[in-house]
């Protein structure tokens, strides 16, 4: 664990959302408090929202469908947005999405609204973002595929996926360094593939440490030479920046 | 899966060849079948749909394999947008497996995937750009989002490895799709010379549409 104190903290409650411009350099740690979490998370770039977080470029840059420890998140123009620093789970799913609000009514039923539930009514993924990118400036057309923290999906030899929860443990981290200031919009409704047959997310815990980019003999760039030239792409954006 | 269709190429009220390194852009109404033919094999055409009465609302790569729960495009496949509707079902297909996870190349992606030095190269996200601004309609870069890879291998393990195998495709394979709703079809077809993607020759494809 890490000696230094956060400079910022919060716990996200089950079906919470959040969006924060978050410096370069600075690690967020986000903390599986209960077991079973789930967090969808999207990254821009904070000075051109245009730039976005790219599933694909992150799987064929480090030939993966998963992420953990230690590898890279990938812009979409050929950059790092940040770098898994540290992960007790292991597998981090990049493909399936959010839920929405058709699908929340079918796993969970239609008795999950504000008037009959107030705070605990049943909210879904796709309506957090558009919530949050809202706040920014952004709508419907930034909504890109999301990163699923916490929650592992696996493939057979035929593409067909199965949501493994066999690895969920209480107090499991994932912790992001990131490399480009960076909008982080995230929201903790349930991963669309959980089975279980009720409507109940875990909280997460969100700290945010102080730090520095990646140096030069950096885990994480030495991971991939993939990775290594999409550090030079944003070590070249920011020199030709500031 | 293997399906084959019995539509007649001479019947189709559109028929025309897209070179590779082009890009083609056209609506497809609801209830007209779409197909795209690999006319010399291994080539990727990479495929973005959207609504064509609200463009926000297109192609998502991770709601049609949530809706599927499986990773890979062939017959009976719904391609689902972001809004949560069926743009097209995927009704014939004589190559048995496309993607969706491996994207599109860009000049950027290219210069992190393959050397610095390649960044010059022309690749699909500036052929989407073109397309989207022959489109109009406001659209542009937000606009290009995860696409399909029609015709294009990228194999999954268990254990979560991702890979670029030599296409399964071959000369004349094709996929057949019917659209649900009004629906514009945007194609890049692929210039990458870097990767085994299209055999590292990109050859050009044919593009029907009947009523």
């Amino acid at each position: 664990m890490r000696e230094i104190t956060p400079i910022y903290q919060t716990l996200i409650p089950g079906g919470g959302m959040w969006s924060q411009v978050v410096g370069r350099g600075k690690t967020l740690r986000f903390t599986d408090l209960e077991g079973g979490a789930n967090v969808s998370l999207l990254l821009y770039n904070a000075d051109q929202l245009v730039e976005r977080y790219n599933m694909p470029d992150t799987l064929k840059g480090q030939h993966v469908f998963f992420l953990t420890a230690p590898l890279c998140l990938h812009s979409d123009m050929g950059r790092i947005l940040a770098s898994v620093t540290h992960d007790t789970r292991g597998w981090h799913d990049t493909v399936c999405g959010c839920t929405d609000a058709r699908l929340t009514v079918e796993k969970y039923g239609s008795q999950g609204t504000y008037q009959a539930c107030r705070n605990d009514f049943f909210r879904n993924g796709r309506e957090n973002f558009l919530i949050e990118l809202a706040k920014w400036g952004l709508g419907p057309k930034d909504l890109v595929p999301n990163l699923n923290l916490f929650s592992k999906v696996v493939a057979d030899g035929e593409g067909n996926l199965t949501f493994d929860a066999r690895e969920v443990k209480a107090g499991d981290v994932i912790e992001l360094r990131l490399e480009m200031k960076t909008l982080v919009v995230l929201n903790t409704c349930p991963h669309p593939l959980d089975p279980t047959p009720s409507y109940a997310p875990k909280p997460v815990g969100l700290e945010v440490f102080p730090g520095l980019p990646a140096g030069p003999e950096d885990p994480c760039r030495l991971s991939r030479p993939e990775n290594a030239r999409a550090f030079i792409n944003t070590e070249n954006y920011h020199l030709l920046r500031d | 899966m293997i399906t084959e269709s019995p539509k007649d190429p001479t019947a189709a009220v559109l028929d025309e060849t897209v070179l590779a390194g082009d890009h083609w852009v056209q609506i497809v109404r609801a209830g007209q079948t779409f197909r795209i033919v690999d006319l010399e094999g291994n080539q990727a055409a990479d495929t973005l749909f959207y609504d064509a009465h609200d463009v926000s609302n297109r192609y998502s790569a991770c709601d049609t394999i949530r809706h599927q729960q499986n990773l890979y495009l062939t017959t009976g496949t719904k391609l689902m947008s972001t809004g949560g509707d069926v743009l097209l079902t995927i009704v014939a297909d004589t190559c048995g497996r496309h993607d969706t996870l491996g994207g599109a190349c860009s000049r950027e992606s290219n210069s992190m995937r393959y050397a610095l030095e390649k960044e010059p190269m022309h690749a699909c996200r500036d052929s989407f750009i073109n397309g989207v601004t022959a489109w109009g309609h406001g659209m542009g870069k937000r606009d290009i989002t995860c696409n399909i890879n029609f015709f294009m291998n990228v194999p999954v393990t268990p254990e979560g490895r991702l890979t670029f195998e030599d296409g399964i495709s071959g000369p004349g394979r094709y996929v057949e799709m019917r659209a649900e709703r009004d629906v514009v079809a945007l194609i890049s077809n692929c210039p990458q010379l870097n990767n085994p993607c299209n055999a590292y020759h990109p050859t050009p494809v044919r593009v029907l549409i009947w009523d």
